[in-house]
């Protein structure tokens, strides 16, 4: 359908005007309708917001069992940026990175929906700052393969991946010692 | 000035190269966001917080090189021109977000243009890297040694548990944004886009206009990126998206070549009346240009039109956007004029290529 102003561009606007009991309704082309006061300018690029505030409604609603005390989550407050849980659920935005730890009984169900079922990082983990996080991530992944290895019976193999294994465990501790927090 | 040497000026140099199925990909970028430790994000921070931020990145990263990375330069978002600002929107240098913000906020910018990292925008760090044509895998690498090299630097807000922390809840985990720019004329010609949108979707993949986010198609050009940042490494992310998009390239390749088949001459009709509207229309409005541009791009990919490269195509998406006609005639313009600039930097440019 073309619309109706411009006859030109497809139609994406449609708008039902009820006005005395007579009803109107109008097609337009979404630029037409910015044109015509109709739509804000701005209006497409809140859709995202819009959808996630209302994954945190949902969340917030005291429907679910696990939901909390509603006072006291609407009186959490997050000590580093003073974000109140209310704004937080408003604006569907963290302040800072405090927030995290203040809001985490509620996340799960937000991070769930918004990333596929998902709620925990499994990827990159900073160089520098987590050489010891990466070297547990590291040992964790040689100790599965070694699992495998010996269901599969290739026991040379194994034997080598455990002193590979061994060594990371010798190298992680004192690099801790050396003071690499977390 | 001559309008090959603003050419020159107007295109990133990366995008003169043609990259792995560049008939289809226009180009792929990989974003990532980070934030500084202590500090809290652009949203809850005060000037003087965002000054530590942008102050220690000027300080330790202003007029470095980093690998072929030559001579990063940062740009106070305060200090530029709102023209300034638009163009490097127009280059998908900054988002219209950063461009907007009245806040403390700036740009990072290395010489070829291929790197950007946003400071204070959403996010303390938003690092870019851009490639022409397919080239997910080599990016995400790249990425990740600008990013280890920032690293060095910066203590990142990184949990065990939810991985890079980020101001909103749709980039935490791995901050990862990949995106592909595709031009999908055949499928868009077809109707069979709309259809596969919803497969794409289930995915965990979005598809969006030029534009990013809340942006419609615009010449058939469409930019399909991950949702999903947490819970899947970057790897496996990648992987889907390319797995996506090679098959998304096979069926545009065969949506083209199918029309060939049915409707051969129809579609010969289409992309010369398109290739003569834009060698001598007078006043042309942007998403006519957009649209025959797609046409033109279209007939030199399959060899309709063979006097005529795609990097002329190129320039033109970019020349045409109402920044770049206005740093050009360097006159504030109103809309009709726009039009009228527009078509005559079109005629122009073609000719340039029959000389």
């Amino acid at each position: 359908m073309k619309c109706e102003v411009c006859q030109q561009r497809e139609v994406s606007v449609h708008l039902t005007n009820y006005l005395n009991g007579q009803k109107t309704e109008i097609h337009l082309c979404q630029q037409c309708a910015i044109e015509k006061g109709y739509l804000d300018a701005d209006e497409e690029s809140y859709t995202i917001h819009d959808l996630l505030s209302g994954f945190f409604n949902v969340q917030a609603n005291p429907t679910t069992k696990a939901e909390p005390d509603h006072r006291a989550e609407h009186q959490l407050t997050c000590p580093q940026c003073q974000m109140t849980y209310q704004q937080f659920n408003k604006i569907g935005k963290f302040g800072c990175s405090k927030c995290y730890q203040t809001f985490s009984s509620f996340l799960n169900p937000i991070f769930r929906r918004v990333h596929s079922g998902n709620t925990g990082h499994t990827g990159r983990i900073p160089k520098r700052k987590h050489v010891h996080l990466q070297h547990q991530r590291l040992i964790q992944n040689y100790r599965d393969q070694l699992q495998e290895l010996v269901k599969e019976e290739k026991f040379e193999e194994a034997a080598e991946l455990r002193d590979k294994i061994k060594d990371l465990e010798q190298e992680g501790k004192s690099s801790a010692k050396k003071g690499d927090e977390l | 000035m001559s309008l090959q040497s603003f050419i020159d000026q107007a295109i990133s140099p990366w995008m003169q190269e043609q990259g792995p199925d560049h008939d289809i990909v226009l180009s792929t970028r990989i974003r990532l966001a980070r934030n500084f430790t202590d500090v809290p994000f652009p949203l809850k921070a005060d000037d003087t917080k965002l000054q530590i931020v942008s102050n220690w990145l000027k300080e330790h990263f202003n007029h470095q090189s980093f690998l072929e990375y030559k001579n990063l330069e940062y740009f106070d978002m305060a200090s530029l021109q709102q023209l300034e600002k638009q163009i490097l929107v127009e280059k998908h240098l900054i988002s219209p977000l950063l461009a907007e913000r009245d806040k403390v906020s700036g740009v990072l910018l290395s010489k070829n243009e291929q790197v950007s990292i946003m400071v204070n925008e959403e996010d303390h760090i938003r690092l870019q890297l851009y490639l022409p044509g397919l080239q997910l895998e080599r990016g995400l690498t790249e990425a990740f040694k600008i990013d280890d090299w920032l690293e060095a630097k910066i203590d990142y807000a990184f949990d065990q548990e939810r991985g890079y922390l980020t101001s909103c809840p749709t980039n935490v985990g791995t901050g990862l944004r990949a995106s592909v720019m595709m031009h999908l004329p055949a499928l868009t010609l077809t109707g069979k886009v709309r259809k596969m949108l919803p497969a794409i979707h289930q995915l965990g993949l979005v598809v969006r206009g030029i534009y990013g986010e809340g942006s419609k198609a615009h010449g058939n050009v469409y930019q399909i990126s991950n949702q999903v940042t947490l819970g899947r490494s970057e790897q496996d992310i990648i992987h889907d998206l390319h797995s996506v998009v090679k098959q998304l390239i096979n069926y545009e390749r065969k949506a083209r070549q199918s029309l060939i088949e049915q409707s051969g001459i129809r579609l010969e009709d289409r992309i010369f009346r398109s290739y003569g509207t834009l060698k001598y229309s007078r006043v042309i409005e942007s998403q006519e240009a957009a649209k025959c541009l797609s046409d033109l791009r279209l007939a030199i990919d399959l060899g309709y039109i063979q006097d005529l490269s795609t990097t002329a195509v190129n320039e033109l998406m970019i020349l045409t956007q109402p920044g770049f006609l206005q740093q050009y005639t360097q006159e504030i313009l109103t809309p009709e004029k726009r039009d009228v600039k527009r078509a005559s930097i079109i005629r122009e440019r073609l000719s340039i290529e029959d000389k």
